[in-house]
C-alpha cells in the first residue's frame, strides 16, 4: 500500500511450468496402466493433486473411481488398482494387506503404486517382506514442487520437520536436494548459494552431487541467488502469534495448500472454500498488512465500491449497457471478496478478544524483550492451571525457554516447571467441552513423552540458543517506548507489531547485503555454525544478468510461516529484490508443536 | 532428479524426454552407446543416463525390457545380467567377479541414484560397516535405512547394537525405522541395550495397548527400565495413576449402574476416567468425590497428596468443578482461611480477577460473583469487572469511596429505573453530610 517501494523490481519467473511438468508426468504414469482403474489417493495428497490435475483429467486417463486411502479393507471392484501415495511404511503395509486379502480370496487384480515425490527402499522392503514384491509395480512421480502463489512454492512435506529435526532421520535430504536441482535446471544456473544449518548444508551437497551426475546446460538464468535455511536456526519466529493478515488467517482458520475454508461465522451462510493468492485482488492488498490496518483498508474499499455502483444513477441506456458488460462483473466479484474478508476480520476480532489476545501478545513481547520475566512466568502458569489450551501453553513455554535460555529458566525448565508443580502439559479442549478434556504430562506417558520430545527438539538449539545475545547483535528487538507507526512500516519488525524483527529474515537481509557471512562471525557462532556461501561457476558473468541477481530463492527446510513471507516481501520492496519462498511446508506455531506431539501416531 | 531404474517398465526412458526436455542426451555419448548396443545385440538399453565411469565398466543392467526383477537385487548371480550385459573388455567367465567389484562407496552411490545394486556380497563385518559409514556420509536417509535393513537381517542384534552405539546418525535412523514398522520388541531391546552401556537419552517407547489392565502390567514392567531419575518418577506416577483409575472406574461404574447415588444420576459421567490425565482425574474427583475423607482412593485430597499437586493447580481445578455443580458454599470454603486470632478472611492463590473469570464461565449468579469482584484490589479493575458483570453495589460503593460525584451521577443512568440501586444512588447523592471531591 503506502510503501515507498522501489519500482524497478524484476519480474518473477513463471512457475506454472512446474505444474505442467508434474501434470504431464502424472498423465504418463497413469497411461502406464492402460485400461480402467480405480485410483487411491493418500489423504494429504488430495489437495496438492487438486492443484495439478482435476478429476476430468484423471477420468480422461481412464481413472474410474477415486478413493481416499483410509487404511480399511477396500470396496473397489475394479481389476486394476492404482495407489498414489507418499513413501510411508504404514501406507505400503496397508496396500500389502489389500493385495494379500485379494490373494486369499483368489481375486486377481493388477496393482500399481506411484510414490511421490520418490520411493524409499524401506517401502520396497515392506513389499518384499509381505510377499507382494513383484505382484505390484512401482513408479515415482517426481512431483517435488507445488507453486502455491507467484512467489511461494511448497514441497508439501510437513513431516520433513519432525523426521529431520526430531528423529534425526535424513530421508528427505536428497528430496530437498532434488527439488533444488529441479529449480536449478529450469530457472538456473544459480550464481551464488548461501545457507545456514546442518540440513541446509547436506541438501546443498546433495544438490551439487545431482548436478555433477547430470549434465550442465547453459541457459539464461532467471534465478540468480539462493539462500537455504534450517528451521532450527530460528524457532522463535514461528512460535510467535502472527498479526499480519495472512498469518492471522492461517493461525485461526488454517490455510491448507493455499486454500482456506471460511465457516458460517465468517460467511453467515454455509461454509465456502476460498483460494488465497495474488489472484484475489482484495486479499492481495491486505495479506501483508498488520491486522490493525486491515479494517480501515476494507472500509475504504467498501466506500469506493459503493461509489462505483452509484455511477449507475443518471446513466442512459447505452452507458448502462457498457457498465453492465464491462464493469459490473468485476464489481460484483470485488463485492463478494470484500464481504468475505470483512467477515473473516470480524471473526478474527471476536476470537481474539475472547482469549485475552492483548495480554498474550504483551507476554510474548516481554519474552522477546527479556523484560518482566516473572510476570510472564506467572501468566504462563495460570494459563496452564486453567487448562486453556495445551498448544498455547506449550508455545509460551517454548518461547520462554528459548528466549531466556542460559539465564535462569532453561528448556529443562519445561520439564521442571511441569514437574515441580505437577501442572502438566495440557491437551486442547474439544469444542463444546469445557474443562473435562484435558491432559497432564503425568497423566499420560504419551504426553510425558511430548515433553521429552520438545526437550530433544529444542535442546540442541536452546542450549546454545543465546537468543538474547543474537537479538542484541542483530538488533532484533527495537527499543521499547518508541512509537511505531504500523501503517508506514520502517522495517520488518512491523510483522510483529514493531516488537521483533524475525531472526530468519534478518539473517537473509544481512547475508545478501554483505554477499556472504563476513562480519557475521559472532552471529554464526551463536547459531552453531554450519553457514556457507558458494559462488557458482558462472558467477563471473553475473553482472550481465543483473535482473536475475535480484531474484532470490529462499528455501526454508522444516517450514516457513506466512509472517516470514510477508517480511521478505517487505524487504524485497525496500531493496528492489524479488523473493521466492520455497518451503518444505507452510507452518505456524500450532503446526510446529502439533508435529511434536505423539498422540497422532 | 530423474533416476532410471533397471527393473521398471521402460517408463523412465521415455518419460524423461516427454516431461523434461532440458535433460537431453549428449550426442556423442549416445553414439557410443549405440555402437555398444549393436555389439551386444541388446534389444534396448534400459539405462541411458549413466555417467561415463559407469559406461566404462558395465553400468547398464540390461535386463529384457519389462521384466520384473527385484530392484533390491539380492541375487548376485542374476542370470539376466550375465546374459545381456557382458563387460566389453573382459571375457564372460570373469564377469561374475566383476559385478561384485563395486566398492561400498560405489554401491552407496548407485543406491542414491536409484540404480541396480546388490548388498549380499558385503559379508564381513568390516564391509558392512564401511557400507553404513559411506551411507551416513552421503546424508541420504533413504540409503542409510536401506543399509540398516540389510544389517539388521544379516547381523546379530548384539553386534548391530554395539556398532550403532558409536554411530549416532545411523542409530537414530534405526530407531525411527523400528518405530515406523512398529517393531516394538526389537526397539525395546535396542533401547535397553543402549541404557545399559550409556546414558539413556533417546526416545521412550510407547505402546498403544488398549486394554487398561495390560497397560498397567506393561507399565509395571517398565518401572524396572533404567530411566533417568526424573523420567522414572514420571513412569512411576503414570503407573500409580492408572492403577488408581482402574479402582475408581470399577466402583463408580457400579454406583452409576446401581442408580442409587444421586450425583451420578444428576450428572451422568460423560466418559470413563481410564487413561485420563492427572488434572482431569483431579477434576473428576473434585466433581464426584469431593466430600470423601482423605483416606479413600478417590478423594480429591488424596489425589492431591499422592501426586503432590500444587496449591494453585488444586485450587483452580476444585474451583471449576464445584462451580460447575453450583456448590457455592464449597466455593466459598475454598477461599476461607483463619488467621491465628480466629478471624476469617478470603485468600486466593489466584488473582480474584481470574477467580471471577472462572466463576463467570461456570455461570455463577451475580450475587456470587459480587462477593469476589469486591475482593479485587485494584479499584479501576474492580469497577470494570463490576460493570461487566452488573454488580451495581460494588460500582456504587467504589465511586462513593472515591468521593466521585460525577461518576456516580453518570452511573445512575445505567441502572434500572426505580430499582434498589437507583434508590441507593439517590440516597448517597442527596445526603448533605457526604463530601465530594
Amino acid at each position: 500500500m503506502a510503501h515507498s517501494a522501489r519500482r524497478d523490481s524484476p519480474e518473477l519467473p513463471d512457475f506454472s511450468l512446474l505444474k505442467r511438468l508434474a501434470r504431464d508426468q502424472l498423465v504418463y504414469l497413469l497411461e502406464q496402466l492402460p485400461g480402467k482403474k480405480d485410483l487411491f489417493i493418500e489423504a494429504d495428497l488430495m489437495s496438492p493433486l487438486d492443484r495439478i490435475a482435476n478429476v476430468s483429467t484423471l477420468k480422461e486417463h481412464e481413472v474410474d473411481k477415486l478413493y481416499k486411502v483410509e487404511y480399511k479393507p477396500i470396496t473397489s471392484t475394479s481389476d486394476q488398482l492404482c495407489f498414489l501415495i507418499r513413501p510411508r511404511i504404514k501406507t505400503v503395509k496397508w496396500i500389502c494387506d489389500v493385495a494379500n486379502a485379494d490373494k486369499a480370496t483368489g481375486k486377481f487384480r493388477r496393482y500399481k503404486i506411484i510414490f511421490t515425490p520418490q520411493k524409499f527402499y524401506a517401502c520396497e522392503a515392506v513389499l518384499e517382506e509381505q510377499g507382494i514384491f513383484g505382484d505390484v509395480t512401482t513408479d515415482e512421480w517426481a512431483f517435488y514442487l507445488l507453486p502455491l502463489d507467484d512467489d511461494i512454492i511448497s514441497l508439501e512435506l510437513p513431516e520433513f520437520f519432525r523426521d529431520n529435526f526430531l528423529a534425526g532421520d535424513q530421508r528427505w535430504v536428497r528430496t530437498a536436494g532434488s527439488a533444488l536441482h529441479l529449480l536449478h535446471s529450469l530457472y538456473g544456473p544459480f550464481s551464488k548459494v548461501y545457507g545456514i544449518g546442518r540440513c541446509s548444508k547436506m541438501a546443498y551437497e546433495s544438490w551439487r552431487e545431482q548436478v555433477a551426475e547430470g549434465e550442465q546446460r547453459t541457459r539464461q538464468a532467471e534465478i540468480g541467488r539462493v539462500f537455504l535455511i534450517d528451521r532450527d536456526v530460528d524457532f522463535v519466529t514461528p512460535l510467535c502469534s502472527q498479526v499480519v493478515y495472512e498469518g492471522l488467517v492461517d493461525d485461526i482458520f488454517r490455510i491448507k495448500c493455499g486454500c482456506v475454508e471460511f465457516g458460517p461465522d465468517v460467511t453467515s451462510d454455509k461454509s465456502v472454500k476460498v483460494m488465497l493468492n495474488s489472484q484475489d485482488k482484495v486479499f492481495n492488498e491486505i495479506r501483508n498488512e498488520h491486522f490493525s490496518n486491515v479494517f480501515g483498508f476494507l472500509s475504504q474499499k467498501a466506500r469506493n465500491l459503493q461509489t462505483a455502483y452509484d455511477k449507475r444513477r443518471g446513466m442512459d441506456i447505452k452507458q448502462m449497457k457498457t457498465f453492465v458488460s464491462e464493469e459490473l462483473k468485476g464489481l460484483k466479484q470485488e463485492h463478494r471478496l470484500l464481504s468475505l474478508h470483512i467477515g473473516a476480520s470480524e471473526s478474527i476480532m471476536k476470537k481474539k478478544t475472547k482469549q485475552d489476545f492483548q495480554e498474550l501478545l504483551k507476554t510474548e513481547h516481554s519474552l522477546l524483550e527479556g523484560f518482566e520475566i516473572r510476570e510472564c512466568i506467572s501468566f504462563i502458569e495460570e494459563h496452564i492451571n486453567r487448562q486453556v489450551s495445551m498448544i498455547q501453553s506449550l508455545r509460551l513455554l517454548c518461547l520462554l525457554s528459548i528466549t531466556e535460555n542460559g539465564k535462569f529458566y532453561g528448556v529443562d525448565h519445561l520439564l521442571t516447571f511441569a514437574n515441580l508443580r505437577h501442572l502438566g502439559l495440557l491437551v486442547e479442549q474439544q469444542p463444546g467441552e469445557t474443562l473435562t478434556v484435558m491432559e497432564s504430562k503425568v497423566g499420560k506417558l504419551v504426553n510425558d513423552k511430548t515433553a521429552g520430545k520438545l526437550t530433544d527438539a529444542f535442546s540442541s538449539l536452546a542450549r546454545k540458543s543465546n537468543f538474547r545475545a543474537l537479538s542484541r547483535r542483530l538488533n532484533l528487538v527495537p527499543k521499547s517506548g518508541e512509537e511505531y507507526d504500523l501503517r508506514v512500516p520502517r522495517d520488518m519488525a512491523y510483522i510483529f507489531s514493531g516488537a521483533y524483527v524475525p531472526l530468519s529474515c534478518k539473517l537473509i537481509e544481512q547475508v545478501l547485503e554483505r554477499d556472504g557471512w563476513t562480519g557475521l562471525e559472532e552471529v554464526t557462532k551463536l547459531l552453531n555454525g554450519n553457514e556457507f556461501a558458494v559462488t557458482g561457476s558462472n558467477g563471473a558473468d553475473s553482472k550481465a544478468k543483473n535482473d536475475a541477481q535480484r531474484i532470490i530463492l529462499v528455501m526454508f527446510l522444516g517450514g516457513c510461516t506466512f509472517s516470514e513471507i510477508s517480511a521478505l516481501r517487505f524487504l524485497g520492496r525496500e531493496k528492489g529484490y524479488k523473493f521466492i519462498v520455497v518451503a518444505t511446508a507452510i507452518t505456524n506455531s500450532s503446526r510446529l508443536l502439533e508435529s511434536l506431539l505423539d498422540n497422532h501416531v | 532428479m530423474m533416476k532410471s531404474k533397471a527393473d521398471e517398465e521402460d517408463y523412465w526412458n521415455s518419460s524423461k524426454f516427454k516431461a523434461f526436455t532440458f535433460d537431453d542426451e549428449d550426442d556423442e555419448f549416445s553414439r557410443l552407446k549405440e555402437s555398444k548396443q549393436a555389439v551386444n545385440s541388446i534389444r534396448r538399453l534400459v539405462e541411458e543416463d549413466d555417467d561415463e565411469d559407469d559406461v566404462e565398466k558395465v553400468s547398464w543392467s540390461g535386463e529384457p525390457v519389462g521384466s520384473k526383477t527385484s530392484l533390491f537385487k539380492t541375487n548376485p548371480d542374476d542370470l539376466s545380467v550375465r546374459l545381456y550385459a557382458p563387460e566389453l573388455r573382459k571375457p564372460k567367465s570373469e564377469y561374475k567377479d566383476y559385478v561384485s567389484d563395486w566398492s561400498p562407496e560405489e554401491t552407496i552411490q548407485r543406491m542414491q541414484q536409484g540404480k541396480a545394486f546388490s548388498l549380499e556380497k558385503f559379508r564381513s563385518l568390516q564391509d558392512k560397516l564401511l557400507l553404513l559409514d559411506f551411507a551416513v556420509s552421503a546424508h541420504d536417509g533413504n540409503v542409510i535405512t536401506a543399509v540398516l535393513i540389510y544389517l539388521k537381517r544379516t547381523l546379530g542384534k548384539e553386534v548391530l547394537f554395539r556398532e550403532l552405539e558409536s554411530r549416532q546418525t545411523a542409530l537414530r535412523h534405526l530407531i525411527q525405522y523400528l518405530t515406523e514398522t512398529r517393531d516394538q520388541r526389537l526397539l525395546l531391546e535396542l533401547l535397553r541395550s543402549l541404557c545399559r552401556t550409556g546414558p539413556c537419552t533417546t526416545g521412550r517407547e510407547h505402546l498403544s495397548i488398549t486394554d487398561e489392565n495390560k497397560r498397567r502390567d506393561f507399565l509395571k514392567s517398565c518401572l524396572s527400565l533404567p530411566f533417568s531419575p526424573e523420567d522414572s518418577a514420571h513412569v512411576q506416577d503414570h503407573f500409580t495413576l492408572l492403577e488408581r483409575q482402574i479402582i475408581i472406574e470399577a466402583t463408580d461404574r457400579q454406583a452409576e449402574r446401581g442408580g442409587k447415588v444421586e450425583i451420578f444420576q444428576k450428572f451422568p459421567r460423560r466418559a470413563s476416567i481410564l487413561n485420563m490425565p492427572l488434572v482431569t482425574t483431579l477434576y473428576y474427583c473434585c466433581f464426584y468425590h469431593y466430600t470423601e475423607p482423605e483416606g479413600t482412593y478417590s478423594s480429591s485430597l488424596n489425589i492431591r497428596q499422592t501426586f503432590k499437586i500444587s496449591e494453585k493447580q488444586y485450587f483452580v481445578t476444585a474451583l471449576a468443578a464445584r462451580a460447575k455443580l453450583k456448590a457455592w458454599s464449597d466455593v466459598d470454603a475454598l477461599f476461607t482461611s483463619r488467621n491465628w486470632l480466629g478471624f476469617t478472611r478470603k485468600k486466593s492463590p489466584l488473582s480474584f480477577q481470574r477467580v471471577v473469570d472462572i466463576l463467570q464461565k461456570n455461570s455463577a449468579p451475580t450475587q456470587v460473583l459480587q462477593d469476589y469482584v469486591a475482593l479485587v484490589d485494584d479499584a479501576e479493575l474492580r469497577i470494570s469487572l463490576a460493570q461487566k458483570h452488573k454488580c451495581h453495589d460494588i460500582v456504587i460503593n467504589t465511586y462513593r469511596d472515591l468521593k466521585d460525584r460525577q461518576l456516580l451521577l453518570g452511573y445512575r443512568g445505567k441502572v434500572e429505573r426505580g430499582s434498589a440501586e437507583e434508590r441507593k444512588i439517590d440516597e448517597l447523592l442527596n445526603n448533605p453530610r457526604r463530601r465530594w471531591k
